[in-house]
């Protein structure tokens, strides 16, 4: 009677027993996460769920990611087979406005400099002795993108996927504080003070509605491995802009978006389990993705000096930055810098369409990457 | 294929890629303003 009551007992507390050393480090960890989203409003519809998923999954043995658990039931519903990030994608589609964009297509080409930095720090990740998909899951934390890391990363590095996620929405949110540096030291100061016209006129409705099936069936065509990712952003866009299924359009920006950030988050969190997350090779990543973001930020500004340089002093090279995906951050970024040094200058607008560039841009790299390494028969 | 080859292969065809697409889109762009101008809409 008394070994039974002792041996009921030892159930009690076996979480204690049962923990690793890197189990409270996480858990700290996941309290940190929520102590950014909750009081620095850093990111927090993503860094809430994120943070108490990596408490939920450094508590031992409640196998919350065991074959049938509640974290891993939703992350082969929704992680495991990339539906998530997909129906983000429509959600991000129907709340983005190609127009400053079609009102001036050569920023576009803004746009994929801004993606450069993925593909040199693939470079500098093989450098450094990570295997080839591996390094193609870290440098697609230079996309910019949540949705666009989580997808390749689920995909190809899925052992990868908490550091990612977690660097590649951190890094979103310090955009304000990693690009003004960079954008002082590559600009001078006239160059700064460039204002620029906009004239244009704006893109009628019927091109609007034309833009997203076009950029679907010439990009799928392309780059056929991306294209769930292309063809979903375009889908939200082409409902917004038909304007004939707002009940869709709105569902979309707001339900659909927000249920399916809570389950994502929730089950990125739950991929950061102490012993399999907690190695140096987890700080090479969050560095490797700083580095990334750092060198889109300074091939977008390169590009857009050198568009300046050959359209002869109209564009300032500041709205270069904003050729990265992360939305609307990144243009704000320039407007503001750009105020800084003449407050009657607004490149808001230039900045807006060369962020959405960014976001095709992102788009497409990876669709290219993804093709590129089909075509290597890396992938099936 | 080595880490350097495909390193290599990456930069340049990712790089050269994702730009020779994004300024296809632009063509297009600009090709789309001119067949459906937003002038012509609002006199419709």
């Amino acid at each position: 009677m008394f070994d039974a009551i002792l041996n009921g007992l030892s159930g009690l507390g076996a979480g204690f027993v049962n923990m690793h050393w890197s189990n409270p480090v996480m858990i700290a960890v996941g309290c940190l996460l929520l102590y950014l989203g909750i009081k620095k409003d850093v990111e927090p519809l993503l860094l809430v769920p994120i943070g108490f998923g990596a408490i939920l999954v450094n508590i031992p043995l409640a196998g919350l990611m065991a074959e049938g658990g509640f974290l891993k039931t939703i992350y082969n519903m929704g992680v495991a087979n990339e539906l998530f990030p997909l129906l983000i994608f429509i959600g991000i589609g129907a709340m983005t406005d190609f127009g400053p964009l079609l009102e001036n297509p050569k920023i576009f080409l803004l746009g994929a400099a801004g993606q450069f930095g993925i593909f040199l720090t693939i470079g500098l990740a093989l450098f450094f002795d990570f295997t080839k998909l591996d390094a193609v899951a870290i440098g697609v934390i230079g996309a910019c993108d949540g949705p666009t890391a989580i997808y390749v990363t689920a995909k190809f590095a899925p052992h990868l996927l908490g550091a990612v996620s977690v660097a590649a929405y951190s890094y979103m949110s310090l955009v304000p504080v990693i690009q003004p540096p960079i954008m002082r030291l590559l600009t001078t100061e006239k160059e700064r003070l460039i204002n620029m016209d906009s004239d244009a006129p704006p893109a009628s409705k019927t091109a609007k509605i034309v833009f997203p099936i076009l950029i679907t069936i010439v990009g799928g065509f392309i780059a056929p491995k991306g294209l769930p990712l292309l063809g979903t952003i375009m889908l939200g866009n082409l409902m917004k802009e038909s304007g004939v299924v707002s009940r869709l359009t709105k569902a979309s920006e707001n339900e659909i978006t927000n249920v399916v950030t809570l389950l994502l988050g929730i089950s990125i969190g739950a991929t950061m389990d102490g012993p399999l997350f907690l190695k140096p090779q987890t700080l090479l990543i969050l560095a490797f993705g700083f580095l990334a973001i750092c060198l889109d930020t300074v091939c977008g500004v390169l590009f857009a000096k050198l568009m300046n340089m050959m359209t002869g002093g109209k564009i300032n090279p500041l709205i270069g930055a904003a050729g990265i995906s992360a939305y609307p951050m990144a243009a704000r970024v320039v407007q503001k810098e750009g105020q800084k040094y003449n407050k009657f200058n607004f490149l808001l607008m230039h900045a807006v369409g060369a962020n959405t560039g960014g976001q095709v841009g992102s788009v497409m790299a990876a669709a290219i990457m993804l093709s590129v390494l089909q075509g290597l028969g890396l992938i099936p | 294929m080595n880490n350097w080859e495909f390193g290599v292969t990456m930069i340049i065809v990712g790089m050269g890629g994702t730009l020779a697409v994004l300024a296809l889109f632009a063509v297009f762009m600009v090709l789309l303003k001119k067949i459906f101008p937003f002038r012509e809409e609002n006199a419709k």
